[in-house]
């Protein structure tokens, strides 16, 4: 008899994330397009700009992915633990990663009272996973292990890859507008004798802000819809929604008690963090499209909702043969 | 994990391999003959318990199935149930310390009862102890979702200290018989677990 799964895949969400990914990819190629478009239609020397532009953010883009759980961890000031030194913490996440088969990560302390952890790193051989002080003394053993499941979800999602390949669009449109703007400031003197250079600059400069805002909004709704996603596969490894459930309350909490100077420093780091460092001023939907993480109501909801299906789907109700 | 399943954000549930747990017997006299270690009779399964009321229905039966053998001649006694620090549920089946046949087949129901009710991703590990004359203990780990073993030697006082020499004596003993885990970092610790 073949097993019967719990694991009933989240359609909506798939959906969602697949809309999101596939505009993203559409507002790039239409963003190359027309750039090449301009190009060979003005027969401009402009495309060295576009060149240096995706050589320099793609080079941006690879230093951070390739780095990134260096730079993550000397940001957050942590510091890699051996077993040794904190054998229930390398217990918690020893087991987390056999039950779903994946490789270990490092196990790293920030030495913050601020309660959050991150995961990131170029891949599962060079992950890193980083809690603070303040989420092991603020959360009870279970709750920890929800947070852990949720930061090896995203390991074992890719977040950091996806992510870094989602933002490489920005980066290119971003550089793009600045550079525009310079050649304008600088070099527009000197083209003078050429009727075209004006107006194709000042095209260039607004398709990429253009581009730059809704790579920009497509991405955070990425990002939230990757951090349901990570909530998901890290309740369902631990098989305790609730747990995080209630992780997530004390952190969101927790957080909202720090002063506001800690939380401006770790702000660069929102995107990998469990919750949010700093939350946008106001709770109005301008806010939420700006968030990298999805409302505290929103991720409680969808937990409720795993733990309706872990009870119905329960084999107890019908008898075990 | 598939490209498709990493870009949408989904994880696959890994399933438990089960049969590799018929190479203990055989591994059993191998490792007495090597090293001078034999079954204690305790053997348990360890598993992540769900929320919800329902699956303590299913842990109530895995016991039932397990404690209806304790009326035969060659029956186990009935199984304990204990939770550990981390919130993971252990089953331990004691017999007598000759009858590895039986406590690998009481093993491996409990096991099937767990996969076929679905819970089978929530299988963590089966831990079969040994004891030597100077009451050294050791376990061989089956880690379901590799299916591979490796031996575990918690050093006895010293609070999580580990014998890494007399596991990799235990290893080389039981390699014949039993696939081990290449990867030493799955050697994952399992303090304070049953039987141990």
């Amino acid at each position: 008899m073949a097993a019967r799964s719990r694991y009933a895949p989240d359609r909506g969400l798939t959906v969602r994330m697949t809309a999101t990914m596939f505009l993203l990819g559409l507002v790039f190629v239409a963003f190359v397009a027309l750039i090449i478009g301009v190009m060979t239609a003005t027969h401009q020397s402009g495309a060295a700009i576009v060149v240096v532009a995706l050589l320099l953010g793609g080079g941006t883009a690879f230093i951070s992915l390739f780095y990134s759980d260096k730079i993550a961890l000397a940001s957050a000031g942590a510091r890699i633990v051996t077993p040794e030194e904190a054998p229930h913490l390398h217990g918690i996440v020893d087991r987390l990663c056999a039950l779903a088969d994946m490789d270990k990560p490092v196990v790293a302390i920030a030495p913050t009272a601020m309660p959050n952890a991150f995961a990131t790193g170029r891949n599962s051989k060079h992950a890193v996973l980083c809690v603070t002080q303040g989420i092991m003394d603020r959360l009870d053993d279970n709750e920890l292990e929800g947070v852990l499941a949720h930061e090896l979800s995203h390991v074992a999602h890719k977040d950091v890859q996806v992510m870094t390949v989602a933002s490489l669009l920005a980066i290119v449109a971003g550089l793009l507008v600045r550079f525009a703007f310079y050649s304008e400031l600088f070099g527009g003197g000197r083209r003078n004798n050429n009727q075209n250079a004006f107006p194709i600059i000042l095209v260039i400069m607004a398709v990429s802000a253009v581009v730059y805002a809704v790579s920009f909004l497509l991405i955070r709704l990425l990002s939230r819809y990757r951090e349901l996603a990570a909530d998901r596969s890290g309740a369902l490894l631990t098989g305790q929604p609730m747990v995080l459930a209630s992780a997530l309350r004390k952190v969101s909490m927790g957080m909202n008690r720090i002063p506001n100077e800690d939380l401006r420093a770790a702000e660069p780091l929102n995107a990998f963090y469990f919750a949010p460092a700093m939350k946008l001023n106001g709770d109005n939907s301008l806010s939420k499209i700006f968030s990298t993480h999805p409302s505290l109501e929103k991720r409680i909801e969808q937990l409720e909702k795993i733990q309706q299906q872990l009870n119905e789907l329960s084999p107890g109700a019908k008898g075990l043969r | 994990m598939s490209f498709l399943d990493t870009l949408l954000g989904r994880t696959k549930p890994v399933q438990p391999k089960l049969d590799d747990l018929f190479g203990l017997p055989s591994a059993a006299i191998q490792l007495q003959a090597a090293t001078g270690f034999t079954p204690t009779g305790s053997g348990s399964v360890c598993f992540r318990g769900v929320d919800g009321k329902t699956f303590g229905d299913v842990q109530k039966e895995v016991r039932e199935l397990l404690d209806l053998d304790s009326g035969k001649p060659d029956g186990g006694l009935p199984v304990e149930v204990s939770k550990d620090s981390y919130g993971f549920t252990w089953l331990v089946s004691n017999h007598m310390s000759d009858e590895m046949d039986g406590l690998v087949t009481d093993l491996h129901a409990v096991n099937t009862s767990l996969v076929d009710a679905g819970y089978g991703p929530q299988l963590l590990c089966t831990v079969v102890a040994f004891a030597d004359d100077s009451h050294r203990r050791v376990a061989l780990v089956y880690l379901y979702k590799r299916g591979t073993f490796y031996p575990f030697a918690p050093l006895p006082g010293g609070r999580s200290r580990r014998d890494n020499a007399l596991e990799m004596q235990i290893k080389a003993a039981v390699a014949e018989d039993l696939k081990m885990e290449p990867e030493l970092e799955k050697w994952m610790a399992l303090w304070g677990a049953p039987g141990l």
